[in-house]
Parts: C-alpha cells; sequence; structure tokens
C-alpha cells in the first residue's frame, strides 16, 4: 500500500467559502480503498460538508477504530488531526479527545464490524454519555479487509460470497442509538449526496451524540440473496418498485430521490437496496416516535433514511459533568496545581 | 480471669506476649475479628486513630473478603515504638468478635497473649488454652438493656469493645470521645448514645476486670506530626498536584478507592470560584473503555490517568501496546492482588510485573514504578504524569493492595508553588511558524522523543495521523522493513532515555559481602527483618528498587556484591526476570526471597528465608568474621537456581 499526497492545486472556477478555502483545502490523501467503494462518496461528502459550513479544517479531531471504515479519516481533512485507534474501541478514544478539548469538531467514522460487533458495548456507551461528536458507520453488512465475513448488520438468511447462510439476527444500530440516547440519529446512503451532505452538516453543528449509519455497499463483498438489501428480494416485490438498473462494480453508486418515496439502488453484486426516504411531514422530535418509524419499516423490508430523531436542545458530556468552557488540555498549574496551604489543610485533615 | 498486671513497671521492648510483672508498652499486634458488614470497620478504625493521635506509631491491615455481608473480616494494627511497620506474625490482643472464626483466632494468639471475647455465653471448654490469658465482657448482656433497637445493639457492640479497649490498654479516653463528637458532627442525636456505648465497655472493665492488660498504650512521640492515610489517598491527592484532568476508570478492588479519593479530592480542590469543575472523571463500561479514554484525552493533551488491578490490566493491554507504538503519554496504576485471574481479590501481591513490563503484542515495553509508601504515591503520581508527558508513553505505578487500602503513617504531604508540571515535548503554533518541516517521529534530540503537536494548533503546519499501524519518521503509513526496524530502533534509543529519568533506588551500602534487594510493600517489613539478622551477626546491604527500567546505580550495587537476595511478593521472582532480561544479570547472583500467600509479606518470612539460605551456603556470620573480611567457606554463586 502507498501513501499518495494529492496534489495541491486549485481549480480557479472552484467555489471558495467564508474562509476563502475551497474544497480542495478540506480534502485528505487519496483513498486506498477498493474504486466505487461506498465509503469514498461518505467521505467525500464529509469533505462537501465542512467546505460548505466554512469550518476551520484544522480544528478537527478525526477519530475512527479498525476496517475499512477507519481508514478514511485519511481520506479527508488533512490539516486536522487524526487517529486510527484499536479495533472497535473508537468510542472511547473520542470520549477521552472530546473531554481533553471540547472546542474541536470531532469526527468518528467506523464501520459495522467495527461498532456492531467487537465494538457494541463501546458504541452504546458514547451514546449513553452524549459524547458531542459526529459518529459516522460505514455499515455495508460485511468485513471487506478480511474478504467477506458476515458483520453482525447483515440480514439473517442472507448468504455470504461463498453461498453460506447467515444464521443470526442482524443489529439496527440506528434502533440501539434511539433507544440509549443519543440526540441526533440518521440514516442514508453513500450515494445519496443530497441526503447525505445535509445530514452531516446539521450533525457536525448539533450539540450532543449525532449518529448517522450510513448504508454503504461493498463493491468487492456484498453479496447477499434474501435479505432486504438483496437484488432477488426487491425484483420479486417488483410491482411496487421504480426500476433500478444494474450498475457495474468501479463505479461510484448514487441516487437522487424526493421525500417519502422509495427508491430501489442497485448493489454491485447486482443486488438490491429498497429505501424509503421520510415524508416531509415527520417529526424528528418524537423519540418513541422515531423507533416505531425505523421498526415498522424494517418490518416491511424497507431501510428508512433521513433524519429521524433529534433534540435540538440536548445537553453533552461536558454540561453533565460541569467543566469548564476552556478546554481542559489548556489549563496550566494555576488552575490545576491547588497549592501548598491547599495541600497543608489536607495534611490537617489526615492527622 | 488469668492476668497479671502491673501498670507501673518500665517498658520492656520484647518479643512474644509475656506473663511477667512488666508492661509492654507501645509494642503489639492486635487484631479484630469481625462479620463483614457488622458496622466494626468505623470502630476499628477510631481505635487506629486514637492511638495515632496519642503519637503512637501505627500501621493498620485491614485483612477482609471479595464480599459485602456475613464473611468473616480482619483489622490488625501494628503497634511499634521502633517503627516497624511490616506485619509481624503472632496476635498479641486478639477482639474475637466472630463465632465463626473463634477457633483459627484463638489458635493466631501469641503464648501469653489476650483474647478479648463476648462472655455473654460461656466459652467452649474445647477452645480454651492454658497460655493465653482471658478477657471476657458480656457485651451482648450489656447492650441488650441499653438499646432496644436490635440493629443499633449490634452497631454498638463494636462501640462497646472499643471503649472497654480504652481501659485495657489505656488509650486517653478523651481522644476516643473526642473523636466521636468529630466523627458525628452535625448529627449531634448520635454522639451521646456512642459516648454511652464507650462508657458500657470502658466502666465494665474499670469495674469488675482487674484493670489495664501488661500490654498497653502511652504517649509517643513518634508519630507527632505525622499523617495518618492510604496509598490510594495519597496517589489521588498527588494525581490532582500533578495536574491529571481526565480519569477514567472501572470498579475493581483494591484500586477502586484511588479513583473514588480523586473525585472526592477533586470536588475539594479542583473546583473554581464560579463552580466550574477542572476536572472530568468517567467511569467506564470496562476497563477497555478506561484506557481508550485515556489515551484519547493523552492524544489531545490532557492530563489522565486510570487506577486498575490484575484484570483490568489484562484488559488494557491491547491499548498498552497502541499507546507504546503510538507514542501516547497515559498514566496507568496498578493496585496489585493475588492473581492469576480472579485469583485472591481481597488479598495483596506484587504478581503483575511482568505483564505490566511487556504489556501488549509485539516489542513492547513499558517504564514501571514501585512506591513503598504513601509519599511515595503522592510523589510518584505527580512523576509519573510527568514521564508519560516527557517520554510520551504509557507509565505503570505498581502499588498494591497492602499499600494502597491501609492505613499507615507518613510525613505531611508537601508542594513546592513554583514547581512546574513537564509538559514534554509538544509544539505550539509559534513553534511551527518556525520551522521549516514537522516530523512527528524525527528524532531531531537524539533521544529517541520526537516533537509532538496537538489537535487544532495550527491551521497549515503539524497536523498527522496517529496510528497503531507502521509509519515513517513523518508519520506516513509504511511497511518498508527500514523504516519499520529504524523507528523499533529509535523507541529502544527512547527506552535508555527513560532509564535515565525514572526515580533512582535506595541504596545502603556499607560494603558489606552480601546485599538486599526489594521494592514496594516488601519495603514495610525490612527493617525488622534486618535488626532480627543483625541481632545472629548477619548483617546485609539493602537497595530499593524504584523504577524500571534500571538505572546504572541498580547494576553497580549487584556487581559490588558478591550475590544479593531479592525479596518480592510473587511466586516466580518476576523481577529478578527483569534485572535478568533488562541488564543481563547472571540469575545466579540474584536468591529469591518469595512469599506469595495473598498477606503482606512478614519480617519473620524474609529473616527465615535468609537464615535458611546463609546456614547452606555456609555463609559464617558476621561477628564469626570478625570484621576481617573473607573467610567464606562456599562460594554462594553455585548451582542456586532454585525458582525457574
Amino acid at each position: 500500500m502507498t501513501y499518495v499526497v494529492k496534489p495541491r492545486v486549485r481549480h480557479p472556477l472552484l467555489p471558495i467559502n467564508e474562509l476563502g478555502l475551497t474544497r480542495r483545502d478540506y480534502e485528505g490523501a487519496v483513498s486506498t480503498l477498493c474504486a466505487g467503494c461506498g465509503h469514498d462518496s461518505v467521505s467525500a461528502a464529509i469533505v462537501q460538508a465542512c467546505a460548505e459550513l466554512a469550518l476551520p479544517p484544522h480544528k478537527f479531531a478525526k477519530v475512527s477504530g479498525i476496517g475499512c471504515s477507519s481508514k478514511t479519516p485519511s481520506y479527508f481533512l488533512s490539516h486536522s488531526h487524526g487517529f486510527n485507534a484499536v479495533h472497535g474501541r473508537m468510542p472511547s478514544v473520542a470520549t477521552g479527545a472530546n473531554l481533553a478539548n471540547r472546542e474541536l469538531y470531532c469526527i468518528g467514522v467506523s464501520g459495522d464490524g467495527d461498532s456492531a460487533s467487537i465494538g457494541i458495548g463501546q458504541f452504546a456507551h458514547i451514546v449513553r454519555r452524549r459524547i458531542n461528536m459526529l459518529y459516522i458507520v460505514d455499515n455495508n453488512g460485511t468485513y471487506g479487509l478480511t474478504k467477506g465475513q458476515f458483520s453482525a448488520t447483515n440480514d439473517k438468511g442472507s448468504t455470504s460470497k461463498k453461498g453460506v447462510p447467515n444464521l443470526y439476527e442482524p443489529i439496527d444500530l440506528v434502533s440501539m442509538a434511539l433507544q440509549i440516547g443519543a440526540s441526533f440519529v440518521a440514516r442514508s446512503f453513500s450515494g445519496d449526496k443530497r441526503q447525505l451532505v445535509p445530514l452531516i452538516q446539521a450533525g457536525l453543528v448539533h450539540k450532543g451524540f449525532a449518529f448517522i449509519d450510513v448504508i454503504s455497499p461493498c463493491v468487492a463483498f456484498n453479496n447477499h440473496n434474501g435479505s432486504t438489501k438483496s437484488y432477488d428480494y426487491v425484483r420479486d416485490h417488483s410491482e411496487r418498485l421504480v426500476s433500478a438498473d444494474y450498475i457495474a462494480a468501479g463505479e461510484e453508486i448514487t441516487v437522487d430521490y424526493e421525500s417519502g418515496s422509495l427508491e430501489d439502488v442497485a448493489m454491485p453484486d447486482g443486488s438490491t437496496l429498497r429505501l424509503r426516504k421520510l415524508e416531509e411531514d415527520y417529526d424528528p422530535r418524537d423519540r418513541v416516535q422515531a423507533l416505531t418509524h425505523v421498526q415498522r419499516a424494517a418490518e416491511a423490508g424497507e431501510v428508512v433514511t433521513g433524519l429521524l430523531y433529534v433534540d435540538p436542545d440536548a445537553a453533552d458530556c461536558h454540561d453533565a459533568l460541569g467543566t469548564p468552557a476552556a478546554p481542559l488540555n489548556s489549563l496550566d498549574e494555576s488552575a490545576l496545581c491547588p497549592g501548598a496551604a491547599a495541600l497543608e489543610g489536607v495534611n490537617a485533615q489526615l492527622q | 480471669m488469668n492476668r497479671v498486671t502491673d501498670q507501673r513497671s518500665p517498658s520492656e521492648p520484647g518479643a512474644g506476649g509475656s506473663s511477667g510483672s512488666r508492661v509492654r508498652y507501645n509494642d503489639f499486634v492486635i487484631r479484630f475479628a469481625n462479620v463483614n458488614g457488622s458496622g466494626s470497620a468505623s470502630a476499628n478504625g477510631m481505635f487506629a486513630k486514637a492511638l495515632f493521635r496519642m503519637g503512637i506509631p501505627v500501621a493498620t491491615r485491614n485483612i477482609f473478603p471479595s464480599n459485602i455481608e456475613g464473611l468473616p473480616t480482619w483489622f490488625e494494627v501494628r503497634v511499634s515504638e521502633r517503627g516497624y511497620a511490616g506485619r509481624r506474625e503472632g496476635i498479641d490482643i486478639m477482639v474475637a468478635m466472630n463465632a465463626e472464626t473463634f477457633e483459627e483466632d484463638i489458635a493466631s494468639i501469641v503464648p501469653g497473649g489476650h483474647l478479648v471475647y463476648d462472655n455473654s455465653k460461656e466459652l467452649n471448654v474445647d477452645l480454651r488454652r492454658d497460655d493465653i490469658n482471658l478477657v471476657g465482657i458480656p457485651i451482648s448482656q450489656l447492650v441488650l438493656p441499653e438499646f432496644p433497637n436490635p440493629k443499633h445493639r449490634a452497631l454498638f457492640k463494636n462501640i462497646v469493645y472499643l471503649g472497654a479497649l480504652s481501659a485495657l490498654i489505656n488509650i486517653d479516653f478523651e481522644v476516643i470521645t473526642g473523636m466521636v463528637s468529630t466523627q458525628y458532627k452535625g448529627k449531634d442525636d448520635l454522639i451521646a448514645p456512642n459516648i454511652h456505648a464507650l462508657e458500657i465497655g470502658r466502666n465494665y472493665v474499670l469495674d469488675y476486670l482487674d484493670g489495664a492488660l501488661p500490654v498497653q498504650v502511652r504517649y509517643s512521640t513518634i508519630a507527632e506530626g505525622k499523617i495518618l492515610v492510604d496509598g490510594n489517598t495519597a496517589a489521588a491527592i498527588g494525581a490532582i498536584y500533578g495536574g491529571a484532568t481526565v480519569c477514567a476508570w472501572y470498579p475493581i478492588t483494591p484500586s477502586t478507592s484511588l479513583a473514588e479519593a480523586f473525585e472526592q479530592y477533586c470536588n475539594r480542590l479542583r473546583v473554581d470560584e464560579t463552580g466550574q469543575r477542572n476536572f472530568a472523571i468517567i467511569q467506564a463500561e470496562d476497563e477497555l473503555a478506561a484506557m481508550g479514554i485515556v489515551i484519547g484525552a493523552g492524544w489531545n493533551g490532557a492530563r489522565a490517568f486510570t487506577a486498575t488491578s490484575g484484570p483490568g490490566l489484562s484488559l488494557m493491554t491491547e491499548f498498552l501496546g497502541l499507546a507504546y507504538f503510538a507514542e501516547i503519554p497515559a498514566v496507568l496504576w496498578d493496585i496489585q492482588r493475588a492473581g492469576p485471574s480472579t485469583g485472591m481479590p481481597t488479598r495483596t501481591q506484587q504478581g503483575d510485573l511482568l505483564a505490566a513490563a511487556y504489556a501488549s503484542h509485539g516489542d513492547t515495553r513499558h517504564p514501571l514504578l514501585f512506591p513503598s509508601t504513601p509519599n511515595e504515591c503522592f510523589d510518584f503520581a505527580v512523576t509519573a504524569l510527568d514521564l508519560a508527558d516527557r517520554l510520551q508513553t504509557p507509565i505503570l505505578v505498581m502499588s498494591d493492595l497492602e499499600l494502597g487500602m491501609n492505613d499507615n503513617l507518613a510525613d505531611p504531604f508537601t508542594w513546592e508553588d513554583e514547581r512546574r508540571l513537564d509538559r514534554g515535548k509538544v509544539l505550539d503554533a509559534d513553534d511551527l511558524d518556525a520551522i521549516e518541516t514537522f516530523g512527528r517521529y524525527v528524532d531531531v534530540d537524539g533521544d529517541g522523543i520526537g516533537y509532538r503537536t496537538l489537535p487544532g494548533t495550527h491551521p497549515e503546519k503539524g497536523a498527522f495521523f496517529t496510528r497503531g499501524t507502521s509509519r515513517d519518521e513523518y508519520a506516513a503509513y509504511t511497511e518498508a522493513p527500514e523504516a519499520y526496524s529504524a523507528n523499533m530502533d529509535r523507541l529502544l534509543d527512547k527506552w535508555e532515555t527513560a532509564r535515565k529519568l525514572v526515580p533512582e533506588p535506595v541504596v545502603e551500602d556499607e560494603g558489606r559481602d552480601i546485599g538486599i534487594i526489594y521494592y514496594g510493600t516488601t519495603a514495610l517489613p525490612i527493617p525488622e527483618a534486618l535488626d532480627s539478622l543483625a541481632e545472629d551477626g548477619v548483617e546485609l546491604d539493602t537497595m530499593r528498587i524504584r523504577g524500571f527500567p534500571f538505572t546504572a546505580e541498580v547494576r553497580d550495587f549487584i556487581d559490588r556484591h558478591d550475590f544479593v537476595f531479592l525479596a518480592e511478593q510473587n511466586r516466580d521472582a518476576q523481577m529478578k526476570t527483569l534485572l535478568v532480561n533488562d541488564l543481563h544479570i547472571d540469575p545466579a547472583r540474584i536468591d529469591s526471597v518469595l512469599y506469595y500467600g495473598g498477606f503482606s509479606i512478614s519480617a519473620d518470612t524474609i529473616y527465615e528465608q535468609v537464615s535458611e539460605r546463609l546456614v547452606e551456603y555456609n555463609v559464617p556470620r558476621l561477628r564469626a568474621v570478625g570484621g576481617g573480611g573473607g573467610g567464606r567457606s562456599g562460594p554462594p554463586r553455585k548451582t542456586r537456581e532454585q525458582h525457574p
């Protein structure tokens, strides 16, 4: 594998944001993921979202675990520090990073293996702690780097590339996040820039824990039959569908559809994903309704996309802890060391 | 009643209980045998504190089960005018309040010792010992008419025996009543019944028994000006002065009280005038997360630590490897307990050295600090945070249950207001502007330590990707063999820098032939063991190790002696392994003195093992040598590898 730095040439026609920067200033290294990988679309959406918001490109803390998804923080915001931690443990590293400096925008990128299997404990607990960050799961239902094992978000009965069926129930991280207390929960599709970019922007500026589950097709290993993401499933129910063309592997998969409508997305292996965009009049402030909505849709074989829940007045972990407005990592001896006189008081109590 | 007392006899410190006519002052071991959850801890703590307030040196040991209520628990106080703080075998006064352990409690009393017990029911004839003195007090009968509430009765039984002891061993009664008044300040309705219970016990002894025991306390000056504190509390206060702002932890005995003390003292010392709390404490979902939070905070420039014990250390090893390789400051307090696995979770041991020193897969090694006293817990808490920032690596502080959870005498903590924290090599925006190129892992100074930057420092320069994967000097991912090897070699250079920075050993070298090495709480019984050996004419030079990697002085001490004993509290001689590994010492030059039964190692154990070896190796006693040196008949370096 090589590390490729993109040429820093600015196209004269690139739009300039309020900071006088273009999208180029928000990009990262060249991706080493497979051509057409949905994860690269997510990285591009992050770049676009941050550029449009005109956030300072060095004021981010990018954190990730291990896996294809966790490589992606290299591929956006190269002026910011990144931390590629250990498998399934990004949430704890993100927690520490956010405790140390609450002024940075914290973006965590994880995968379905990283967050729904090995890291499900840490995922659950960062949600309930409401760390102020944007937590994105690039959800492709498979272990890419180890070549195509099932992940825990895979539907029961779907088959692996070798034809072995998945015996176990899927874990839905969106439902978990809703139930445990995330103050911003959304789902989208990697190819749906029109939906994903605003969701990332909303998640970034949201104070509290913002979670976006992004269905992100694996061009190399995602090969299901009989699941909600299956081409066969969708073909059998074709009367309800807008027809979807087969898209060859190697091309970015994009969608563009209206609120309230259904969209079938052809997956690289020939399967189809059925997306249902939330209605315009859906009220995302009702947590219980959001949970019901997601689960009803799942029963109907649909994957609901959009902003499912948001609490615009949420408190974050720092509010709960009562920490100062200044980052903890900026405090010096005068704030940290209580001094010799105070220590004498401590000694007196121990006498 | 079978006692002889004479309060006017002069003090004569000496071994064992004596039925002679003399009173022994400030030199005994008293043990309280209780039922866990019966409220005895408060009364027993007051007992120790009362003696301490009289200026008498005390060392406490809480021998407790992994249980909330119902199982046996013991509290032991070593009272020693000579300042011996280690555990000593044999109990002089046993306060036996637990029927379940009555038999073994009676058996543990030294001949001539004293059994204080509740004789509301007659003592079973089978349990009687002719060589001890029985001090029966009808505690249950005494409290019955005084306290109608059965719950109160159970609690006040503890206070009654405390009152009785005040008369039996001559504790200043006003000291105890004063402590009751302080303890229940604001809950005034509790003061009167407590003092009443104290008086019930005290008056029974004064009215019905023959007066005080021949083992007594009297005012001393030795503990004057000292503080009484456990190591975990000392470490927590030290962490505050050391500038720790993030503490992430998961409850595990015996480390829990460190994190809890940190919170307690932060609430006192780190809340500013506007009510802002200059700290963040997270009780994590497990030890993996606790370590991850510490590493995330360290990466982002906050001083952070965790406290755990063996099982937690095992869970943290993957993250420790990451922090070693990605070079992130972190501090881990390991309050060791008896392993492996769950082992004996409420017993002490020094069994985590190897797991800590080489935690994680691949070639890893971590600096360790070994505190012996509450004062060192305080100091090393600051040192560890400084070293972690300076060396950009995890620092593990190896305390144990014995030090962490038991109250011991200490000097008052001190702090120089001029002292600045060493934040190590961190470049700010101005620094970055001043340099041409930034390379995170470039060894600019030749000490193996690169310069780091914190996230968000500079709009254009200094950002890099931190990773557990191999990278070049500029933090770019690579699997090139040369780059990987060069990085691993630089980490070795950093190890050599660490060798110069960890605390030096404490050495007392009079040029004797043989030395003894020890560390951590094994230091507690050493003075007593050395005195016992000296009485036999055996004198040893001593070295207390305080840091790993080992400084040059550690090697020199071993080299200067014919051979050295190494006393430690584990089965596998783990410190010896570290010495052999790190300094390439000939293993035959280190003779292990080992104890791993779960109690703190006693002076008797050290004395006996050293004596046996000296006899085995034919090492003559010093007095036989007559100061001429030499004359040893068999080189002790021969085949003596007893501990694989």
